[in-house]
């Protein structure tokens, strides 16, 4: 692979920012309209906490939910999206660092990303 | 109530915040957690799992400007990141053994904090002219277009630096903002940044940091989605149009302004917590 410059980096790591936050912006939109079709329900009541529907909180549970167009489920999958977006930005930086040989840096972006790879599927268990 | 218009409540409080975050340069999250606990009367862990979301949306969607000009440094965000994110791990486990009073107050002391550093100077950035062994060994320099000419710079003070960004991920994940007051201590006092680099780098980090514990909120089911969607939406409008409106005008007195509402709100939030009513 060519090396690559930091300019390169920086460039491709905004693009993918900027695909990320507008593509999980339109899927929580869309769940949103969907999730208003019946505007006169009432809403549950937040004042004490419960937890969310088990459901919504895995990523299995949100894509099956999804993929039924359940309201919650089509907005819960865009913020898994959003939730992506710095993970991807991390393994965009660990590729732009080995294809500069950067051997101090593809450590420091590995263990980032390896704290988020925990957190994501080891977090609060 | 219904739906349509707690929904439309939340996104408009949501632009609002998002606004007044974008102009103080706060961010959107210190403004709608204490709003939806103390005028929703929403369970502050339903509040910070809407805000963490919003925190990742604004970050991300600035930080694409910031990168493409230059002005973060994506070594050093890299390297700070490994404090950050370890830092909110610790945050989002401790989120689940306080209680919510505790977390009101700790997050009144932080919100007070915020309001008193956003009127401190830009320090001088001393760091052109000094150099350091570790932060050169370790690639933690670079230049940034200045006024007149391509300004270097290098960090200094890097462990200590390193130790407060572990206390701003905690707090991150804590209490679902960015900490972005605390970072740029980090950045600024501590590591001698020239304070172009420090605001954007630290945006930058903003995102990956929130995204540590996003995973924690997500499990223990603090992120509900018809809390999440009016405020993700409304923090990223209100924050692009606050980011117009800083390039166009000189903010000073709406700052003031802005700080005062912080203010009004972390006393706020210290006096429900101690009362026991969040």
């Amino acid at each position: 692979m060519a090396p690559i410059t930091d300019k390169q980096l920086e460039s491709a790591i905004a693009d993918m920012l900027r695909f990320g936050v507008v593509l999980a912006a339109i899927v929580v939109f869309l769940g949103g309209g969907i999730y208003l079709r019946h505007p006169s329900i009432a809403p549950q009541d937040y004042s004490h906490f419960r937890a969310t529907l088990p459901s919504l909180c895995t990523a299995a549970g949100v894509l099956r939910g999804a993929l039924q167009l359940d309201a919650k489920s089509v907005i819960q999958l865009g913020i898994l999206i959003l939730i992506a977006t710095p993970v991807a930005r991390v393994i965009f930086c660990v590729i732009g660092f080995f294809r500069q040989r950067d051997g101090l840096y593809i450590g420091v972006s590995m263990t980032v990303f390896i704290i988020l790879i925990y957190s994501l599927f080891r977090g609060g268990r | 109530m219904n739906i349509l218009e707690f929904t439309s409540l939340l996104f408009g409080i949501s632009i609002f915040a998002g606004l007044l975050g974008a102009l103080t340069g706060l961010g959107g999250g210190v403004v709608i957690v204490p709003s939806l606990a103390l005028l929703f009367n929403v369970d502050i862990r339903y509040a910070i799992g809407a805000s963490l979301v919003s925190v990742i949306a604004t970050s991300s969607g600035a930080a694409v400007a910031y990168v493409r000009e230059g002005l973060s440094n994506i070594r050093i965000g890299m390297f700070l990141e490994v404090a950050t994110t370890a830092g909110a791990l610790l945050g989002a486990y401790l989120t689940t053994k306080l209680s919510s009073h505790w977390i009101a107050i700790v997050f009144g002391v932080v919100l007070l904090y915020s309001a008193y550093a956003s009127f401190t100077k830009e320090p001088e950035s001393l760091s052109a002219s000094k150099t350091n062994a570790l932060a050169t060994k370790i690639k933690l320099n670079g230049s940034y277009a200045g006024q007149l000419a391509q300004e270097r710079y290098t960090a200094q003070n890097v462990p200590l630096g390193f130790g407060i960004m572990f206390g701003a991920g905690t707090l991150s994940g804590l209490l679902g903002i960015g900490s972005g007051a605390v970072k740029v201590l980090a950045m600024d006092h501590a590591m001698k940044l020239p304070f172009k680099v420090s605001t954007t780098t630290s945006n930058f980090m903003i995102g990956v940091t929130a995204a540590a514990s996003a995973g924690t909120y997500l499990f223990r089911g603090y992120i509900d989605p018809g809390i999440a969607m009016p405020v993700m939406l409304g923090v990223l409008v209100g924050s692009l149009v606050g980011a117009r409106i800083l390039v166009r005008s000189r903010v000073t007195s709406l700052k003031v302004l802005f700080s005062v509402v912080i203010i009004a709100l972390g006393i706020e939030m210290i006096y429900s917590g101690l009362r026991g009513r969040i």
